[in-house]
Formats: structure tokens, C-alpha cells, sequence
């Protein structure tokens, strides 16, 4: 039946095809596919009106169908390139049968494993990435002590993700731009912003960056190429892209690289970015940190795709998934991607799977949706700390001592930060009216002269650290 | 019917331009040549001098490539080749969070929405992003570089989706700028303004006008200022106050009340954000009376903050409540347009009040009959 019904639809074809150069009216043509036309369930593949349906790639399949005698390799080209025909109506599967692998260097214990590909790591570097993951856990650990005793507004921890932070910080060069989510200070750290500025930002004190703007843990330095965070999800993808495709115009040597996580690829912000990453073949890495929760919402109600790696396929980008909590994959992976990257204009998504440890932020309570058991399970069985530790450990670089020294060195700094940080005072009132643009419009000088009226008049009803 | 013909079949004299009119465009130099222009070869040649001037300046979006769907960016591609002007992707959010990329980095990108009635999906990013780019980094980042272009209002048979005017969204956003030229000379000038302002703009242009209206415009590099309203027509009776293409049917009706002996002041407030509250206040303490046009929905438009400014500002010397002439609470309908616009025949709701003297009860009626 299928045999038949192929030579009887290609000699349709053909038949609309001859009379078409010869005669105009479809009407000729049309009699001649009521005539041979089999009945039957499939005869509605066929258009009602098979003129205009071939008429605009007759030039093409004309060709093609005189030399193709067998129907399997028959080709067609569309606009987009040649498609091989098809008899067998197939739909291809929603997902692989085996989900795509995970590159991991290191085993949970942290011991190397036997075939893994690395990119090697210097004893300084190696060491540098430990400790600035000790650093990381530790500020973060504080910080978030301070919120609860009500001496910070709010704090969101990046606990279980340090190896994301630190490893692909260590993988960039400085002049790789970062256009980050919220959950990356390991960046900056990595890159030498100190735990006095990222105190200021958090108490929001004249001497943040940011002047006092924005909530604790929106950082940015434009000295060490990290763009403000924002706290709305996935808006900085795209911005990346134009970003890297300007380094790639001035011909740097240089890339962007853009983190967000699990509920950021469901953004529209995502898809735009990806797509645009592709067709303007723009020098940009796509890190996901797919720590399985967005706030209380577990990947399994956020997408049914095999993660987010998979998604970069259908945008035409070269992807990886990672180990996120391997700090040797997580450094060669992105050691890869940037060069990658920057030599051949593509973009890459890395997905790095990973756990977030603490809540959401210090406005969430995770116990309230998920198992304290799951939690605890993941910081001590898949802790990267404590896997990059042995593998650091046995090269001889580090040591128990070592250890507690780093340890009471960062708390005694991070102490003091905080306490300077609570004793410096706010930005002046001016800042709230200065950089909405390059220069204040007349409307905004008059609205500060209007406050200032009002703070006049009623001294005690407005906050007496900010200077005037 | 007159109206409508007047509005649609006649190629415009650009108000303004004639009656001997207080005229303050500047020019960046002394002899000038002039060309007539239609709107869209105005704007052309902006973005022609504009990317001519800073080598780090990009044009794209949506079909620009082969010269636009209104052929604003005819011949860039083929002058500045593919990496600077080029087609983007159907998605408005990611046309406009890429220019934000690009002005983040010191370019400027000059972007192109098809029509106002898609900007909506990039509004995130223009009000997230680009408008607090300055301000939450405590000025270490900015994108200024940054300017919007995107064709609004009515062309007669637009309906829904190629007549809007969304100019009242982003009056709303600190941070950005909004701007609407009324005409091809005051187009070529603001655009450049709003391409080199270190502010993010958001540029609407009349595409009624992209052909209807021919004006002789300077072929040489010049700036009109932002944020300065202009004069256009003098007049001592009444202030009208309108942008972009309903300045023409103002102007009309501006020459009908001239019949009836009314003087008129008709001003274009060009930048919407921030405004010029200046010249409109000078101007109403002298005339003791406002009408505001626009042919975006009246509730929630861009006259309505006009109106609140003015009347805290001159209200002793209003003799009549602040007027507005808008297009109706409904969407842009395709059949109804006619009745939709407010042209100049519309009679004004504030017609029904009350005054004593018989002077100003004339000026109201007559107000009936002029928009």
C-alpha cells in the first residue's frame, strides 16, 4: 500500500508539475489529482490546493524528482538548506533514551579519577581557588548571621555552589566580562574585591559602589568587570550577548560570561539570549547552576527536558554539563568554553549541576519544602569544600593548619568589615537624585529641594544617618 | 469627511515651517544646503551620519538589513556592512537587551522596533535594565549609548497593532528619555540628539508621516537640544500643547480659530521625558488657557501629567479648567478610526462650562469647534 501510494503521489506531483509550465489554470491540474488520487487515511497529507503548496519550489523539485528515481533519497531544499525525505512518519522522542552525562574530574571523596580529561591547575591557583572557597563559605556564613541578629537588611548565601563561583572565576581572565544573576560574589571575590566592599554594599554605606541603592548582595565593580546585579531573573542573558559581540568587534581577547539558574532558562530572557548568542555568533558562556530549586519550586515543575544542556541543541549551541560541585571540572570545563569561545565567536552552555545548600535568601525557610535530611545529605556526601580539599590535600598544598589559619585570619577580617562597614555612614541624600541620569534634570532638582523642605519641618520623622 | 480627506490625502505642510513662525531649530554651522526630505530619508540620514561619526555604533532589528519595512535604514548595510547594520531575530526583548549589552560596553546601538505596538515584550528590559542601568551601579556602569527607534500613531488603517501610541508606559520610567519629532527636519536633529545623549532613549516616530510629510532639512550634521519645547506658532488667546504628527491637525485647527479670531500658541514639546515645564508654564501665565492633544487613550496619557504640572503651577491664572482632546479608552479600532482620532472637529468635553463673561463663554464654544 505505502509503495503504491509513494509512486502515485510522486507522479501527482509530476503531473502538476508538467501542466503547470504548459497551463496556467489550476483547474487542469487539480482534475488530474482527483483522477489519480488513492482514497484512503494518508490522502490528507496533500493540500487542497497542490498549486500554490509546490508551485514556489517547482524549479527545485523538478530537478530532483527526474533524478531520483528511489524515493529514499529523495531531497528537497527549503530555504534553510536541503531536508531528506522521509516515508516513515516518525516523531522524534521528547528526550534520549540516557540523560547526558555528567563531566566530573574528581569522585565525591574527592579522589581524581582514573580517565578524567583536566585542564591542570598550578599549586598557587589550586590553593588560590581553595581558600577563596573557604573565604566564600565563611562571609557568607557571617553575613548571614548578621541578618538574623538584625544587623543586615537581607542576605542570600551561595552555600554548595563555592566550586561554581571560585573554579569558573579561576578559568576566566580579568578581562572576561560578567554579567552575573545573584548567587556569584565568588566571582568578585576570585578577582579581588575585598570583604570590606562587600560589606559596604550590604550595609549600604557611603563608601558602596553601588551608593547605597540597591538591596545587600546586588554588588558590581566596574574595575573588575562585573556588572550590577539586578535582581530580575534572566534579564542580564541577553545583555551579555551584546556585550560579548562588542569584544568580539574590537577584536579582544576577551569574552562574557553570563550565570543564572535552573528558573532563569525558563525566562523568555533565556531563549532571546541563546538564540541571539547563535546567530550573532557572539563570544558569550551561558554557566547554569542548576542547584534544583527556584525558591521553592523543584526542577521537576519547572521544565520536563533532560535539564538545561539539552536546550542548547535547539538553539544551535555547543553545550556540556558539569559537575558543579568538582572544582577541577567546573575549572576546565569554562578553561575549554573561553577559548572555544573566543577563537571561533560561538557562545557555550555549560549546565553545572549542583545543590543549594541554604535557603533562597534570609527571607525563605527551606525546611518548609523540602527535607532537612536532603539538605544535610548534600553538604556533607557532595560538599565541593570538602572534595577539592583532598584532591588539594594530596598534592601536599594544604594542610589542617593551614586550614584554621585561613580560617581565623577570615573571620577576624570579616569581623572588622562588618564593624566598619556599620559605623560608616550613608551615602548623602544627594545620591538618591544623582545618576538617574548622566545629570539631573530640572524635575529632580526641584523634588530634592521639595524633600528637603519636608526634612526641615519634620526632622524626626526620617532617618538621622543619612547626611543631608 | 473633510477631515479625514484633509487628514490623509494631502502631502503636509509641516507646522511650523511657514507663516513666518518663531522657528529655534539650531544648526551646528552657518551655510547650510538644504534638501526636501520626506520623514523616513530624514531619519536616514541621521543614522547615515550617526554611524559616519562613531565607528562604535551599530544599527540592527528587525528587517533593517535590506533597508527597513519603512525604509529608515535603506543603504547602511550596504555602506557600513553587515557587523554594524544587520537583521536580528523576531524577539523585541532580546533586540533591546542585546543594544543594552552593547551600550553597556561604550557602543552605541541604535535599535529598531517595528512598529510601537511590539515594544511590549522588551518593556522589561527598558525599565529594568536599561533606565536603572546608571543608578544601580552608583554610576560605574551606564548605557546611554543606548536609543530605541520604533514607528507609532495612526496611518489610517492600522487598527490595533500598527496605530499605537505607548508613549505614556515609558513617561513613567526614570532613567529614560522619550522623544517625538513632529516633522523630517526636527526628526534628523532630535534623532541625532537622542543617538548621542548619554541617557537611553526611546525615539517614536509618526509613521504617518514617514512619507506625508516633505520639509526642507539640512543635509549637514546638526543637534536639536532635548528637553527644550518650542514655540512654533505665537498666539495670545490659547495654548495648545501636542508632539509627533497630531501637531498638524492642531496646526489646522490653529488656522480655522485665526478665522474666528482666536489667537492661538501652539507648542511642541518634542522630549516627553524629562519635559519642558518652562516654556508651557510661560506660555499658559500668558494665555490663562491649555489644550493638550494626543492621540494615545485620554485616561492615563501623557496630557494628564501636563495638566496636573500646569495647574499646580498657574492655576490663578487659568480662566478656564485645562482641556484634553485624546483618542477614546478603546482599543484602535480599524473602521471607526475616523471617529477615534481627536481631529480637529472633535468637540472638546470641556466645552460644558460655565463662565460668566461673555468673552471667554465665546472662546470655549469656540474651543467646540476647533478640536
Amino acid at each position: 500500500m505505502a509503495q503504491h501510494l509513494k509512486s502515485s503521489s510522486k507522479s501527482i506531483l509530476l503531473n502538476i508539475l508538467r501542466h503547470n509550465i504548459g497551463f496556467s489554470s489550476p483547474s487542469h491540474a487539480s482534475r488530474h489529482l482527483r483522477h489519480n488520487l488513492p482514497h484512503g487515511p494518508l490522502t490528507t497529507r496533500l493540500s487542497p490546493n497542490p498549486i500554490t503548496r509546490y508551485c514556489n519550489t517547482m524549479v527545485d523539485t523538478l530537478s530532483s524528482i527526474g533524478s531520483h528515481e528511489d524515493t529514499n533519497s529523495q531531497v528537497m531544499d527549503f530555504p534553510g538548506g536541503k531536508v531528506a525525505f522521509t516515508p516513515e512518519i516518525h516523531f522524534i522522542s521528547e528526550s534520549n533514551e540516557e540523560r547526558v552525562p555528567c563531566y566530573r574530574v574528581l569522585d565525591d571523596n574527592g579522589q581524581q579519577l582514573t580517565n578524567s580529561q583536566f585542564v591542570p591547575v598550578s599549586k598557587e591557583i589550586a590553593v588560590k581557588m581553595y581558600s577563596d572557597m573557604v573565604t566564600l563559605q565563611m562571609m557568607d556564613n557571617i553575613f548571614y548571621e548578621a541578618q538574623r541578629q538584625g544587623r543586615l537588611s537581607f542576605y542570600a548565601t551561595a552555600f554548595g555552589e563555592e566550586a561554581i563561583n571560585i573554579a569558573s572565576a579561576a578559568a576566566l581572565s580579568p578581562d572576561d566580562v560578567i554579567f552575573p544573576q545573584y548567587r556569584e560574589p565568588g566571582v568578585l571575590l576570585w578577582r579581588g574585591f575585598t570583604l570590606q566592599e562587600f560589606a559596604n554594599q550590604c550595609f549600604g554605606n557611603k563608601s558602596d559602589y553601588g551608593k547605597g541603592r540597591q538591596m545587600p548582595v546586588h554588588y558590581g565593580s566596574n574595575k573588575l568587570n562585573y556588572f550590577t546585579v539586578s535582581a530580575t531573573i534572566a534579564t542580564q542573558l541577553p545583555n551579555a550577548v551584546g556585550a560579548a559581540y562588542s569584544l568580539k568587534m574590537d577584536e579582544k581577547d576577551a569574552c562574557a560570561v553570563t550565570f543564572f539558574g535552573d528558573g532563569g532558562s525558563s525566562e523568555g530572557d533565556f531563549h532571546a539570549a541563546l538564540n541571539f548568542a547563535a546567530v550573532m555568533e557572539a563570544p558569550v558562556l551561558f554557566i547554569c547552576r542548576n542547584n534544583g530549586w527556584a525558591i521553592s519550586t523543584p526542577t521537576s515543575d519547572q521544565f520536563r527536558s533532560d535539564g538545561v544542556v539539552v536546550k542548547g541543541r535547539a538553539y544551535g549551541i555547543r553545550s556540556i554539563r558539569v559537575d558543579g560541585n568538582d572544582a577541577l571540572a567546573m575549572y576546565s570545563a569554562v578553561h575549554e568554553a573561553r577559548e572555544m569561545a573566543i577563537r571561533e565567536h560561538r557562545p557555550i552552555l555549560i549546565e553545572a549541576l549542583t545543590y543549594r545548600v541554604g535557603h533562597h535568601s534570609t527571607s525563605d525557610d527551606s525546611t518548609r519544602y523540602r527535607s532537612a535530611d536532603e539538605i544535610e545529605w548534600w553538604n556533607k556526601a557532595r560538599n565541593p569544600l570538602s572534595r577539592f580539599r583532598t584532591w588539594v590535600e594530596s598534592n601536599g598544598w594544604w594542610s589542617d593548619e593551614a586550614e584554621s589559619d585561613l580560617r581565623s585570619k577570615i573571620k577576624k577580617e570579616m569581623l572588622e568589615a562588618i564593624r566598619v562597614a556599620e559605623k560608616t555612614e550613608k551615602p548623602n541624600l544627594n545620591h538618591m537624585f544623582s545618576d538617574v541620569y548622566d545629570v539631573p534634570p530640572l524635575n529632580l532638582r526641584e523634588q530634592e529641594l521639595l524633600v528637603r523642605q519636608a526634612i526641615k519641618s519634620h526632622p524626626q520623622d526620617y532617618p538621622s544617618d543619612v547626611p543631608l | 469627511m473633510a477631515s479625514l480627506l484633509g487628514r490623509f490625502c494631502r502631502k503636509l505642510v509641516v507646522p511650523g515651517s511657514a507663516h513666518g513662525s518663531r522657528m529655534t531649530s539650531t544648526t551646528a554651522c552657518g551655510s547650510e544646503t538644504v534638501k526636501s526630505l520626506n520623514l523616513y530619508s530624514a531619519i536616514n540620514q541621521a543614522l547615515h551620519i550617526a554611524l559616519e561619526t562613531d565607528p562604535r555604533s551599530y544599527v540592527f532589528g528587525e528587517d533593517v538589513g535590506f533597508g527597513g519595512v519603512f525604509r529608515c535604514t535603506t543603504g547602511l548595510a550596504e555602506r557600513f556592512g553587515k557587523n554594524r547594520v544587520f537583521n536580528t531575530p523576531l524577539c523585541e526583548q532580546g533586540i533591546v537587551g542585546f543594544g543594552i549589552g552593547l551600550a553597556a560596553m561604550g557602543n552605541r546601538a541604535v535599535v529598531e522596533i517595528q512598529f510601537a505596538d511590539y515594544i511590549y515584550p522588551a518593556f522589561d528590559q527598558i525599565v529594568n535594565e536599561a533606565a536603572k542601568f546608571r543608578y544601580r551601579s552608583g554610576n560605574q556602569f551606564n548605557c546611554g549609548g543606548l536609543t530605541i527607534r520604533a514607528p507609532y500613531g495612526a496611518v489610517g488603517h492600522g487598527g490595533h497593532y500598527h496605530s499605537q501610541s505607548p508613549e505614556a508606559f515609558f513617561c513613567h520610567v526614570p532613567g529614560i528619555k522619550v522623544v517625538i519629532p513632529r516633522s523630517p527636519r526636527e526628526a534628523k536633529g532630535l534623532l541625532l540628539s537622542s543617538i548621542r545623549d548619554p541617557n537611553p532613549v526611546v525615539f517614536f516616530e509618526p509613521k504617518w508621516l514617514y512619507r506625508q510629510a516633505v520639509e526642507e532639512v539640512p543635509e549637514h550634521d546638526y543637534m536639536i537640544p532635548l528637553s527644550q519645547a518650542e514655540v512654533i506658532r505665537e498666539g495670545s488667546d490659547i495654548t495648545l500643547v501636542g508632539w509627533g504628527a497630531q501637531l498638524t491637525v492642531m496646526e489646522q485647527a490653529c488656522l480655522d480659530a485665526e478665522k474666528e479670531g482666536i489667537s492661538c500658541e501652539l507648542i511642541d514639546l518634542k522630549t516627553l521625558l524629562p519635559w519642558d515645564k518652562e516654556t508651557v508654564e510661560a506660555s499658559v501665565k500668558k494665555t490663562g488657557r491649555l489644550l493638550i492633544s494626543h492621540e494615545a487613550p485620554i485616561t492615563g496619557g501623557f496630557g494628564a501629567e501636563i495638566s496636573a504640572t500646569i495647574l499646580e503651577r498657574c492655576f490663578l491664572k487659568l480662566e478656564a479648567p485645562v482641556s484634553r482632546v485624546c483618542g477614546l479608552d478603546t482599543p484602535f479600532p480599524l473602521v471607526f478610526e475616523p471617529f477615534y482620532m481627536p481631529t480637529k472637529n472633535k468637540a472638546s468635553s470641556s466645552s460644558s462650562l460655565s463662565s460668566p463673561s461673555k468673552n471667554t463663554h465665546f472662546l470655549i464654544h469656540g474651543f467646540s469647534r476647533l478640536l
